[in-house]
């Protein structure tokens, strides 16, 4: 059977626009909470196996690898989380408006950084500084 | 009257019907994770400390024990979902797809059982 020539994507022939940026991101950081869920897996895994397993995993999730993970885990969740609240907002059709999608783009971006960055010192001064 | 065309009708393919369950599952698990990541992150905010005592102390409330198996169970679920979409909607190959696709699945499940478990260990007390 021959195979016939599929439609194309729409990325493939609209005009850029940061809105589109907005949307990329949301499923980059969507991938990356997935594997961040394996992360917390682990912890809690690690918190049931008693505590000398648990103390290992202190120990590698505090290392500073793990923290620019869990750094970019931390801004992955508050960009998802906005941006996902932003998203059902269009799926009950609200928002559409040009004006409004990029307003509330822009809005996204902005209180993903500000509320990641509170997160993040928050998060680090509830567990006492070590992550 | 079909809106398919004769040819789409002799090839065979077409809508799984099961989109729509797809769609709307993705969209609940969201509202739900909405309410349970913002539980998560503000309990690791205020939780006074990372040690041993206090994470279990914490997970062993029925109230954090039963958010938190709400929490692995539906991240898994909509990690499962999104993962399938992006997966499907990149990888071309039909042989690799199905192999990455089995395997985010299994992946996403296997993790899924062993941080209930996790939790469960903790709340009734089985753990070390």
């Amino acid at each position: 059977m021959a195979q016939r020539a599929r439609p194309l994507s729409p990325f493939l022939h609209y005009r850029w626009q940061y809105t589109n940026t907005l949307s990329i991101l949301h499923r980059i950081t969507g991938v990356l909470l997935s594997l961040g869920f394996f992360l917390l897996v682990y912890w809690l895994a690690a918190a049931a196996a008693g505590p000398e397993r648990y103390q290992v995993a202190r120990d590698t999730l505090g290392s500073p690898l793990a923290k620019l993970v869990l750094f970019g885990a931390v801004f992955s969740f508050c960009y998802h989380l906005l941006n996902g609240v932003r998203h059902l907002f269009f799926d009950f059709g609200r928002g559409f408006e040009l004006k409004t999608a990029r307003t509330s783009g822009w809005a996204v971006a902005i209180g993903a950084l500000i509320l990641g960055l509170a997160l993040w010192f928050a998060i680090g001064a509830g567990l006492g500084g070590a992550a | 009257m079909s809106l398919r065309s004769p040819l789409r009708r002799v090839t065979g393919l077409g809508s799984a019907k099961s989109g729509a369950a797809h769609w709307y599952a993705q969209r609940v698990t969201a509202a739900a994770l909405v309410l349970l990541g913002l539980w998560f992150v503000v309990s690791l905010a205020t939780l006074g400390g990372a040690s041993h005592a206090l994470v279990v102390a914490w997970l062993s409330s029925p109230l954090a024990s039963a958010l938190a198996v709400l929490l692995v169970l539906t991240s898994a679920y909509h990690a499962l979902l999104g993962l399938q979409v992006v997966i499907e909607d990149y990888v071309a190959d039909k042989n690799t797809r199905t192999g990455m696709l089995l395997a985010v699945k299994f992946a996403l499940v296997v993790a899924a059982v062993i941080g209930v478990l996790a939790v469960l260990r903790i709340a009734l007390g089985v753990a070390a």
